[in-house]
């Protein structure tokens, strides 16, 4: 397979950035969307130029880590697989591709396909936990949890953090991503006695970063890489309205 | 004892060992526990869990990752669940079980002492899972669900779906995050250590890269912990993450920590073949796909190539079962994975041929289908086979699946005595990145259990005797950091600048790779090792004189970042043969063809090597330091499956 590539470059955050085209030839089908850029990247080092950046690591669609926008649509073209789990056979009817970073103001820019999502930690930081210290916890099964219960947290604890939500939400809003762990930790027993002031802390945090607020468009639930279902968004504003 | 160095193990009764440590262990006081200073390098489950107790406890914790967050350390990718002798089923397990299943699944080559105490905390991790909101697996009446895993004959795995990894993970994270709001921890991710700081001996700061802006500083501090994990990327295809490294733990073994048991390195029956030769990665799939499906291989070579549909029942051979009839398809991951190579370099293997050989064998799940509906196995293994499909493009359902082994854990890794110290004064290691409690071969299940016992409980302790029975100067000014600084930096410029830049990083790790998989892997042998040492040596010459890297260190430079790491794989590599080639027996994952039997069964040795390998760097060369084991407790036994 032979493919034009149009890539974002961007020096840093101050840059403008701009595509820059490519073309790299004799693409395995078999081959990963990374390791297509790998293969690329192998391309240019030969050439003398300076490597495209781009975020990975698990590769196995697990860790969160990759990201990128391949022809206006966040991790790729297939529902439910992040980028890393994306096969270039999948693109065999395609010649062109325009590979882009997630777009937020939350999330600037670090280096060409490269952002910043740290933004996520300090959401997390802001409540996302169920405070215990190491050592007091009481015998595991002296604590309850129906299974609904159970599997509708373990549901939204699948949530990687990659940021697909926000990069496809016309409003750049994380509610997704905040409700996930809002959703999370509501559903146990363990995090239900603090669940409206996490519901709270949390959101604020998210409107400090700068992200938008939820309107509506559900594109987050669709592309979001983990099914992560809007029903939380729904419970996290349940609780909102109580605190 | 290593040589005159202690390991601190204390005597005793096994079940008492740990409490009476504890209670001997000098503590810090409450309101002096903020005056030291504690640097935690890695934010895996070892990592992230020390961080969020110590932060807790009230010391200043600095803590790195390279990762763009702590929450993506690649424990977050194990899948199958974490084993605590809680004897929740009734099923006869006790801690002396676990204890008992890990010392023989080891080989006999871990300490007694130190494997007890995991099996005795096994049990509080849940218990400080459970608490944080981890969402395990439960039955209807809310109780806490099991399961059998890894061929054990116990239910003592807790599990939360294919996700174990991930949800304990995260729960470590969020503690750790509850930490760094209330300032006890302050985090540093898109940072690489490149260096250790040594002061009079001990550990006392390390050399870090911004990965963003390519800035080089010193944090110094009163003890380093490294929680940086294994080091199976040496092998370049494995099934950990792309960015695992060795860098940490091999800049501390060039400053004085031995390294043990390089050798000992895990191999994964159940994964995803190669599909060609510029794959960057190999994935796992759940060893619990071998409870149903049967794995065999054509009969003949001439059938390789042929549609497995087409292939009639007396042409194929189902050779786990023919070799292990008791066990069949079940036997141990390393018997497994040996077997399987054996029929690839017959040339029975099927699949895309790689370096001239075709790498697969199938797994089959038609006789399941069969007997127990497609609606079951969709139930059971609808996740992998949905995963298997996506990556190889194949039905499972339809067509038999192809599986090779991957290297996927290392059981080596620094030396530590019985507090997690290394042969460095006030540098520990936790988790993957230490040796201490898996031997010769690791259990399913048992890794996410360590990383946890020993950020949980075990280092918060120790580190904190540590700190007691010492004194510590500010030594922000002292030479060994500037020193520390510019050494960091010498390197980067010879690995921007080598005489001849011809290739990428990424050429070398292949190399290194290929050259570790042929002759350090499944099976070992003089031969073959010997060269492997001669090779790698040229390798590293070659690597030094014409590695290629483009760009600038002023940025964001991942071809930078891969040249230090692979520089790194390169002499660990070497060290990994070496180890092979020192230890003449054949013990749990380490098999040399010289010590086998002829059926093919591990001939262990423990006269001349129930021992721990130690290595020490010098001078390009590598000395060997024995710990002696012994085992008090439990008889050393010979493994048979057949």
């Amino acid at each position: 397979m032979n493919f034009i590539l149009h890539i974002w470059r961007q020096e840093n955050p101050q840059d403008a950035g701009g595509f820059k085209t490519y073309t790299l030839d004799n693409v395995a089908a078999d081959s990963s969307f990374l390791e297509m850029l790998d293969q690329l990247n192998e391309q240019l080092i030969q050439a003398g130029e300076t490597a495209i950046v781009f975020d990975y690591d698990c590769r196995e669609g697990i860790c969160g880590a990759c990201s990128l926008v391949i022809n206006g649509y966040v991790h790729g073209k297939q529902q439910r697989t992040t980028t890393c789990q994306l096969y270039m056979r999948e693109y065999a009817d395609e010649k062109e591709l325009w590979i882009e970073p997630w777009r937020a103001s939350a999330f600037p820019v670090v280096q060409d396909l490269t952002v910043d999502r740290t933004a996520f930690d300090r959401i997390i930081q802001a409540g996302g936990f169920v405070e215990v210290s190491t050592g007091s916890a009481p015998e595991a099964n002296t604590l309850l949890v129906d299974k609904h219960s159970a599997d509708e947290a373990f549901n939204s604890a699948t949530c990687i953090g990659c940021g697909a939500c926000v990069a496809v939400c016309p409003n750049a809003s994380a509610s997704l991503f905040v409700a996930a762990k809002v959703g999370h930790l509501s559903y146990l027993p363990q995090g239900a006695i603090t669940a409206k002031d996490r519901a709270l802390k949390m959101t604020r945090a998210m409107f400090k970063e700068g992200f938008g607020v939820c309107s509506n468009h559900r594109h987050c639930q669709t592309q979001c890489p983990k099914s992560i279902s809007v029903s939380n968004i729904a419970l996290m504003n349940k609780l909102l309205s109580w605190s | 004892m290593l040589g005159s160095r202690p390991t601190f193990e204390p005597t005793g009764p096994l079940q008492d060992r740990w409490k009476k440590h504890l209670f001997d262990l000098s503590l810090i006081a409450p309101q002096n526990r903020a005056k030291h200073k504690i640097i935690v390098v890695g934010t895996g489950l070892a990592g992230a869990s020390l961080s969020a107790t110590l932060g807790e406890m009230g010391y200043q914790v600095s803590s790195f990752c390279f990762q763009d967050s702590p929450r993506r350390a690649h424990s977050i990718a194990a899948q199958g669940g974490i084993n605590a002798a809680k004897n929740y089923r009734n099923d006869g397990d006790s801690v002396w079980r676990l204890f008992y299943d890990t010392i023989k699944g080891g080989d006999f080559r871990a300490r007694e002492s130190n494997v007890y105490r995991l099996a005795e905390l096994s049990v509080n991790i849940i218990d400080q899972a459970v608490a944080q909101g981890v969402p395990f697996a439960r039955e209807y009446s809310g109780y806490l669900a099991n399961r059998s895993f890894g061929g054990a004959q116990v239910s003592r795995t807790f599990y939360a779906r294919g996700q174990t990894g991930q949800q304990l993970l995260l729960g470590a994270y969020q503690a750790m995050s509850t930490q760094i709001a209330k300032g006890g921890v302050s985090h540093h991710s898109r940072s690489e250590m490149l260096e250790i700081i040594k002061v009079d001996g001990r550990a006392r700061g390390i050399v870090v890269r911004d990965l963003v802006s390519g800035k080089i500083s010193a944090h110094t501090a009163d003890c380093v912990v490294l929680c940086t994990g294994g080091y199976g990327n040496a092998f370049y295809l494995s099934t950990n993450a792309k960015g695992c490294n060795a860098s940490a733990t091999w800049r501390a073994h060039k400053h004085g920590a031995y390294f043990a048991n390089p050798s000992f390195t895990q191999i994964h029956p159940t994964c995803i073949p190669q599909s060609g030769e510029a794959q960057s990665k190999l994935t796992l799939m759940s060893e619990s796909l071998r409870n149903d499906g049967r794995i065999w291989a054509p009969k003949n070579i001439k059938d390789c190539e042929r549609d497995p549909s087409t292939i009639k029942e007396g042409e194929r051979d189902y050779f786990l079962e023919r070799l292990y009839p008791a066990f069949a398809n079940l036997v141990p991951r390393d018997i497994a994975s040996r077997a399987v190579k054996n029929i690839c370099d017959e040339g029975r293997g099927v699949g895309a041929k790689i370096h001239g050989q075709c790498r697969g064998v199938y797994l089959d799940f038609a006789d399941a289908i069969k007997r127990l509906g497609e609606r079951a196995i969709r139930e059971k293994y609808g996740n992998l086979f949905e995963m298997y499909q996506r990556i190889t493009g194949d039905n499972p359902y339809r067509m038999p699946m192809k599986i090779y082994p991957a290297v996927h854990y290392t059981m080596g890794g620094l030396w530590v005595d019985y507090n997690l110290m290394t042969t460095i004064d006030g540098l520990f290691a936790g988790g993957e990145a230490n040796f201490s409690d898996h031997g010769a071969n690791r259990l399913g299940a048992s890794a996410l259990m360590q990383g946890l016992a020993d950020g949980y409980f075990i280092l918060p302790q120790t580190v904190a005797n540590y700190l007691a029975k010492e004194e510590f100067d500010n030594i922000d000014k002292h030479s060994a950091v500037s020193e520390g600084l510019s050494r960091a930096k010498q390197r980067l410029n010879a690995l921007q600048n080598a005489p001849k830049p011809k290739h990428s990083p990424d050429y070398f790790h292949q190399k290194l790779g290929f050259i570790l998989w042929e002759s350090c892997g499944m099976s070992r042998e003089k031969a073959k090792l010997r060269q492997a040492v001669k090779e790698i040596k040229d390798l590293k010459n070659e690597f030094w004189h014409s590695v290629k890297v483009t760009g600038i260190d002023k940025e964001m430079n991942q071809t930078l970042e891969r040249a230090g790491r692979v520089a790194d794989f390169i002499e660990l590599g070497h060290l990994m043969c070496v180890d092979a080639l020192d230890r003449e027996e054949s013990c749990g994952c380490h098999a040399r063809v010289e010590h086998l039997s002829k059926a093919g069964e591990a001939q262990r040795n423990d006269e001349d090597y129930a021992y721990v390998s130690s290595w020490e760097s010098q001078d390009g060369g590598f000395i060997l330091h024995k710990e002696f084991l012994s085992f008090e407790f439990i008889q050393p036994t010979i493994r048979n499956y057949r």
